[in-house]
């Protein structure tokens, strides 16, 4: 076997250099011009969590399993019309504050896993930056505005077993 | 000197010299700013670089003047601060003096000097003095290491760069550095003067040797021991701010800019395109064209970027030499090689 | 032997002309702070040198500006919370340091995860594993001057990130383990796009190799400096490619019994007998490639099934005490977890790799310059979490 004449490592590295100079020339960057264009974040990227208050009962779990307990909830409980004509008026959480402290939130997902009435989302988006550390505290109605921009769940890869 | 249809006062030259030197070292020095450090090095490195000031943030350069000049310029307080505010100007200075002497066109120059290329060797080593200094007087250990490195480094690589020189010299049998021109235009190789005789052809060694000491006297990677970021912060930088900072950084890059003026003019020909494609004379300046003065710029900025597009492009690929390497590499490696150079190219300017 | 008076009196006088003349002579050393803030230490590491000209005579690293207080955190955390918290220890290969916690757990509740979630796990420890590494890869040309290697580091690490995000939901901090398997399962066309990307990595090494590793200056630089003998090694307490570029043949994926699925790939661990800083960046590279094997090999045997076993909703871990550590990106991981039956731990013990990794500073820096030290404290490769957790 005839023995390969060895490039000297320093011309290799220009050589490398200069590929990758090439490519960018013909191929473009590997980087994306943020705020003109923007990358789209896989689905279960975990951007911000959105609340569908509806299904909240203030049940404080959240809450309680949050690791730096960023989420404030409270409620009171009201009166609210019979599902059926004729029953007994029931009793409901109704949901006063839920503040998410993103200043804080160390984005775990743990709040969304234990919710157990699908109240809480993971959203993609990650656009919610603030002038000021304060404003990180976002509010219910901030909250709900993101549910829109919850994506469906991914399907699974094969195998996949209950 | 050019010839002025209209006589100008002593003081209007004066002026003319000053702006024509400023513009000399500061346009080509933004220009490798831009070109080299902000664009080719990002597309090697798979990225776009600038973008958003002016047209493919071509006015970063801009921006980033303006940036530098608001902030405020800081002194440590056991600092020798007049030396310490000196020194930037000290290692501006010698680029300026370097200028004086590169001739831009046939009467294109500051002054003609008839031992131009020994002048422009012994001034070049004035910014030793700014960058000793300023790491001294910061008051900084970092800055302290790093101008001791830095002298060390620069008058180890004055020598193979004289050295490197000398051949030319021999070759061209001047000092002068338009006759040098002359000589590698007006020249032929072995009866054939289509290319002229451009010394980066019988100078190969000695091209090589002065672009490695080159690299080393502007302190570019893979010999940028004296500012070695990720050891020494920034050498004997690391204490200015503000304008002085950007004076140090003007000054990295019209240095560069300027050796590779001097490098294009020893061994690529420099403003000079081959005298036999329009049979001028080399022995008498005057028979070339007159055009040559605004052509033999462009084509001298051309020559000079591609020589400091490789330092550039070596500058982006390599890690650097420890101290110890480099002070070896060019005493016992460089040194003797131009010197056998030397003695090579004497005894064949000799024998034929 | 005996001196006669005049022997000794002379002997008295030379001595003192010497002290004297050694007292006129003596220079002052300098003391050198690299650190806490510096470009070479990639966080607030501080390390003391005293100086003679550029010589280190002596070396100290002074750690402890990142403290966060990890194990007492741990104790006010239930153990769900807690994997949160770990795998910010080496934030560039967060989910190696989830998973010898969740070992701990799992063996103290005497359960194990299903097979695919074993699998899945041990793919995702890798990819993490190559996170780390390639980031090191690049790290190491800006350490010594080269600008490039680490910007081709990050793009190439954005293809692994992307996998670990688009399983995990978190580039950095995936928290994907669950005591008893994995939160969820794994999208669809993930395996596709992680042998692709696994391809990448492969590419990029060779990137590396040409780049960097062949360069002659980089070699100079690296070979015969910091060596570490392998007896020096062990007694410090150095473990992963330090421990195995002194030629030590040991590592903990393949020395340990886990319900991990090491040993379901064919793979090879590397060791060099020099110890230096060469042989501990080449370790480096060679795992890497290691470990993309490992993830191309398993990508084929993940077993159908579940991800998760059945565990209680509410986890109460059983008392009892539980060791378990893993061959992380950085060396061996542990952690010894103490439970006394409630939902947190008693108190847990971290042992992070790089804080024993950095212990053999001050015996390694004696004696070199202070070049190599830039260099020597790339080639252990220490994360500052690691070592201040």
């Amino acid at each position: 076997m005839p023995k390969k004449p060895k490039i000297p490592g320093l011309l290799k590295g220009l050589g490398v250099t200069f590929g990758t100079f090439v490519d960018t020339v013909t191929d473009g960057a590997q980087t994306v011009q943020y705020p003109h264009e923007k990358e789209t974040p896989p689905i279960r990227a975990r951007g911000v969590i959105a609340l569908h208050e509806g299904n909240c009962t203030a049940c404080m779990l959240c809450s309680r399993s949050c690791p730096d307990w960023c989420i404030y909830i409270e409620g009171h409980k009201q009166l609210a019309p019979p599902r059926r004509a004729g029953g007994k008026p029931r009793q409901v959480n109704h949901l006063d504050r839920f503040d998410i402290d993103y200043a804080l939130c160390m984005y775990c997902g743990i709040c969304v896993e234990v919710c157990p009435f699908d109240a809480l989302f993971w959203s993609p988006e990650y656009e919610y930056s603030e002038p000021k550390i304060a404003d990180l505290l976002h509010d219910k109605d901030k909250l709900g505005e993101w549910m829109e921009t919850v994506p469906e769940a991914p399907d699974l890869e094969a195998g996949a077993g209950k | 000197m050019v010839q002025f249809a209209i006589e100008i006062p002593y003081w209007g030259q004066s002026l003319l010299r000053v702006v024509g030197g400023l513009v000399a070292v500061l346009l080509p020095a933004g220009g490798i700013v831009y070109l080299f450090l902000f664009k080719m090095m990002s597309f090697m490195q798979s990225r776009l670089g600038p973008m958003e000031a002016g047209p493919y943030g071509s006015l970063q350069l801009v921006a980033e003047v303006g940036k530098w000049m608001q902030k405020e310029d800081l002194a440590p307080e056991r600092a020798d601060v007049p030396i310490y505010k000196i020194a930037p100007l000290i290692v501006l200075l010698s680029t300026f003096l370097l200028i004086v002497v590169v001739p831009f066109g046939p009467d294109a120059y500051f002054t003609d000097f008839e031992t131009g290329i020994f002048y422009a060797m012994a001034v070049g080593s004035v910014s030793v003095l700014g960058i000793l200094i300023a790491g001294w007087s910061s008051a900084n250990k970092y800055s302290l290491l790093g101008g001791l490195r830095a002298a060390g480094q620069l008058i180890a690589y004055e020598l193979p760069m004289v050295l490197a020189t000398l051949g030319v010299v021999i070759q061209a049998g001047s000092m002068n550095l338009n006759q040098i021109v002359v000589a590698q235009n007006d020249g032929e190789i072995f009866g054939f003067g289509g290319l002229g005789n451009p010394f980066i052809i019988t100078q190969f060694v000695g091209f090589l040797i002065f672009m490695i000491a080159v690299q080393a006297e502007l302190t570019q990677v893979p010999f940028d021991m004296p500012i070695a970021e990720s050891e020494l912060v920034s050498g004997y930088m690391t204490e200015y701010s503000g304008f002085r900072f950007l004076i140090f950084f003007i000054a990295e890059f019209a240095t560069a800019g300027v050796f590779a003026f001097i490098a294009s003019i020893l061994f690529l020909g420099g403003w000079g395109i081959p005298f036999d494609w329009f049979g001028w004379d080399g022995a008498d300046l005057g028979t070339v064209d007159n055009w040559m003065n605004v052509a033999g710029p462009i084509i001298m900025a051309t020559k000079m970027f591609i020589l400091v597009a490789i330092i550039m492009w070596v500058r982006f690929s390599y890690p650097r030499f420890r101290e110890d390497q480099l002070q070896t590499f060019a005493w016992k490696f460089l040194i003797p090689l131009s010197l056998a150079n030397i003695a090579a190219t004497a005894i064949l300017k000799v024998s034929f | 032997m005996t001196l006669t008076d005049r022997q000794q009196l002379s002997y008295i006088a030379s001595q003192a002309a010497d002290a004297r003349l050694n007292v006129e002579l003596e220079t002052e050393g300098m003391t050198l702070n690299i650190g806490p803030q510096h470009p070479a230490t990639h966080g607030t590491l501080r390390i003391i040198c005293r100086l003679d000209g550029e010589q280190v005579i002596w070396a100290e690293p002074s750690a402890g500006y990142m403290h966060r207080g990890y194990e007492k955190l741990t104790e006010v955390r239930t153990f769900p919370q807690v994997t949160t918290l770990v795998n910010r220890i080496d934030w560039l290969g967060s989910f190696a340091n989830e998973v010898p916690f969740i070992l701990a757990a799992e063996k103290l509740m005497e359960i194990e995860a299903p097979p695919r979630a074993q699998v899945i796990r041990t793919i995702l420890f890798e990819l993490s594993r190559i996170a780390n590494v390639s980031l090191f890869l690049g790290d190491l040309g800006v350490q010594m001057g080269a600008v490039t290697p680490v910007f081709l580091a990050f793009r190439d690490r954005e293809y692994v990130l992307n996998l670990i995000e688009s399983a995990t939901g978190g580039r950095f901090h995936p928290n994907f383990d669950r005591i008893g398997g994995l939160k969820d399962d794994l999208p669809k066309g993930w395996i596709d796009e992680a042998r692709q990307s696994v391809k990448k990595l492969m590419q990029f090494c060779d990137t590396i190799e040409d780049l960097l590793f062949g360069n002659e200056i980089f070699q100079s630089r690296m070979r015969g400096i910091g060596v570490i003998p392998a007896e020096v090694a062990k007694d410090y307490g150095l473990s992963g490619p330090n421990l195995r570029a002194s030629g030590v043949d040991w590592d903990l994926r393949r020395d340990q019994e886990l319900p991990m699925a090491w040993d379901k790939a064919d793979w090879k661990v590397w060791t060099h007998p020099d110890g230096d800083s060469w042989a501990r960046c080449w370790i480096r590279l060679q795992e890497t490639r290691e470990s993309c094997k490992i993830v191309e090999q398993l990508l084929d045997q993940i077993p159908a099934g579940p991800v998760m076993t059945k565990v209680p909703r509410i986890i109460k871990v059983p008392a009892g005490e539980a060791w378990v550590s893993t061959e992380n990106p950085l060396g061996e991981m542990g952690y010894y977890v103490v439970s006394k039956g409630d939902l947190g731990p008693f108190r847990v013990k971290i042992r992070s790799a790089s804080f024993n990794n950095i212990s053999v500073v001050p015996w390694v820096l004696k004696g070199v310059y202070v070049p190599d030290v830039i260099t020597i404290l790339a080639s252990l490769y220490f994360i500052l979490g690691d070592i201040d957790r």
